[in-house]
């Protein structure tokens, strides 16, 4: 219990503390996410030899900020036919989803809202709660093309959840620990100890395997997201936007903001997961450095890497072209997961055996 | 403030569960269903068995749940019918919830006749919730534990097997035909002299 809720002294004192840090890591959160929108907007424009959005502030740096006047002081269409309470609640939840995920997100050492000991499979029960705004936005909707939107993105969410999953017991074989900050610290002391280069000689016969697991888990991640090339959910060409055809002004917004957060998440997780979470690739010396300058260091190289994260994922969709859902349905369980599932066998079967003869 | 939480949370898991039954849209009652799981999770959590709340959640409000969802969405409900057989199945299911309430009866006077055992610690010996689960699992009921996998292997096959059919006629795309097709498998360049044809 105690470990659960270590935040704070006094009862309603340490309640009081948490809820600032959660309003400031929210308010954080939706900063970044404006630029985070604007950089995908950007990196999406240069692939096609465009300037992309340019008027609103120097470089357009104030666009994601105009957008988000724009879609508030809009006038709130609910259809007539539409389930209202649903209607509206699947938007919300969707948002406040995609918020209650960073709970367990350590960015730098020790910062972090709740350090739980099962930290990582809370993100994935959370992540997994996802396809609930979708559905209910789509069933609420009372309109065909949403309804197919919803229902093929439950599908497809449900398929690539389980190869997620998988990828995740093998970083948690490794690791032997579900909890975040434990996870990111068994791969200090260099990018040769990050879950996807791992070439630490005592581990350099899994390297395969775990790069393998990282390719997986970022393919994973895009169709959990519903990114292109996996954007099936709302592929225009087939059902107008899918989930989202009877969204507008708020509602829409918490929609997009909710979806980008959820591929920010998807971006922190890869980078604690694999890519060694805060710790830099070549070890710096810290010395007697204060405190919390190694803790700012921390948190810039941890944001460099989601960065890193979201650029690929931008590129993705720019330069792939969507995937049919049957070839989806057949990368998702007919690759993916016999991969995944072998490489548990792997990895369990690597750490048992050199547990066994002390390597 | 446990014990706020605790009451808290279970009002809110009686009065969903009583909304599952209570609503007229079948969906309605699954999304009530939901939070019943969902908050059931949380009462896990206040116990200090975290690692079962969040199987719970994964495994009832991620996947099964998705799918009961999934199917009561696409049916086509007559709300009209669905209200006709109320009186005829009325005694069936009035028997049906006496006997449940009944088990609770004896379930709740058998645990009160014996002792509270001191506090309860899910977390014996300081372990990690997973940690402790694990080594009872892996080790006294490691038997049990690989006939529930059994039982579950069996009735995943059974599931393919009962939807499993095979259509002679449906062209099916290869994808490893596809990728290793090459020009000279498709296409023949043909030079034509005019006014000869093929």
């Amino acid at each position: 219990m105690e470990r659960m809720f270590e935040w704070g002294g006094g009862v309603w004192g340490g309640v009081g503390l948490a809820a600032l840090q959660v309003l400031a890591f929210m308010v954080v959160l939706l900063i970044s996410l404006a630029f985070l929108l604007l950089m995908d907007r950007k990196v999406w424009a240069a692939v096609q030899l465009r300037k992309g959005p340019n008027v609103v502030g120097p470089f357009g740096l104030l666009q994601s900020f105009a957008d988000f006047f724009k879609f508030v002081f809009k006038e709130i269409v609910i259809p007539a036919g539409a389930n209202k309470t649903v209607f509206i609640l699947a938007p919300i939840l969707t948002l406040t989803l995609a918020f209650v995920g960073w709970a367990v997100v350590p960015v730098a050492p020790g910062w972090v809202i709740a350090d739980l000991n099962v930290g990582v499979l809370y993100l994935f029960a959370i992540s997994s709660l996802g396809v609930y705004g979708i559905i209910m936005g789509g069933w609420a909707s009372n309109s065909k093309y949403p309804f197919l939107g919803a229902l093929r993105s439950a599908a497809q969410m449900v398929s690539y959840e389980v190869s997620i999953g998988f990828v995740i017991i093998t970083v948690l074989l490794l690791v032997g620990s579900m909890n975040l900050t434990d996870i990111v610290d068994s791969q200090a002391g260099g990018i040769w100890n990050w879950h996807a280069f791992l070439l630490r000689p005592d581990r350099i016969l899994l390297f395969p395997v775990m790069f393998t697991m990282f390719v997986i888990f970022f393919i994973s991640a895009l169709a959990e997201t519903n990114r292109p090339p996996f954007d099936l959910p709302e592929a225009e060409s087939e059902l107008v936007a899918g989930y989202q055809v009877e969204y507008s002004s708020t509602p829409y917004l918490l929609f997009m903001i909710g979806e980008y957060l959820n591929i920010v998440m998807m971006c922190a997780m890869l980078t604690i997961l694999f890519f060694g979470g805060w710790h830099s690739p070549i070890p710096i010396p810290v010395g007697d450095m204060p405190d919390w300058l190694v803790s700012l260091g921390s948190f810039l190289m941890f944001a460099v890497k989601v960065i890193f994260f979201f650029f690929l994922f931008a590129m993705v969709k720019a330069i792939v072209p969507r995937y049919r859902y049957d070839q989806l349905m057949r990368l998702g369980w007919k690759i993916f997961l016999p991969t995944s599932l072998v490489a548990v066998i792997l990895v369990s079967g690597y750490r048992v055996f050199t547990h066994q003869f002390g390597i | 403030m446990l014990l706020i939480a605790f009451y808290i949370l279970s009002s809110v898991v009686v009065l969903s569960a009583l909304f599952v039954i209570a609503a007229r849209n079948p969906v309605h009652s699954v999304l009530w269903l939901i939070c019943a799981f969902f908050t059931s999770a949380g009462l896990l959590v206040l116990i200090g068995a975290e690692f079962l709340a969040m199987l719970l959640v994964v495994v009832y409000v991620g996947a099964v749940a998705v799918l009961f969802l999934f199917v009561v969405m696409m049916l086509d409900v007559d709300f009209v019918e669905l209200k006709q057989g109320f009186l005829s199945y009325l005694p069936a299911g009035a028997l049906l919830g006496l006997a449940l309430l009944a088990e609770i009866a004896v379930v709740a006077v058998a645990a009160s006749s014996r002792a509270p055992s001191g506090t309860f610690d899910p977390k014996p010996g300081a372990a990690t919730n997973a940690e402790a689960l694990s080594k009872v699992i892996y080790t006294d009921n490691l038997l049990l534990f690989q006939l529930a996998g059994v039982v579950l292997l069996v009735a995943m096959i059974g599931a393919i097997v009962l939807t499993l059919r095979s259509r002679p006629h449906v062209r099916r795309q290869s994808a490893a035909q596809q990728t290793t097709r090459r020009r000279k498998d498709a296409v023949e360049l043909i030079d034509v002299k005019p006014g000869q044809g093929l």
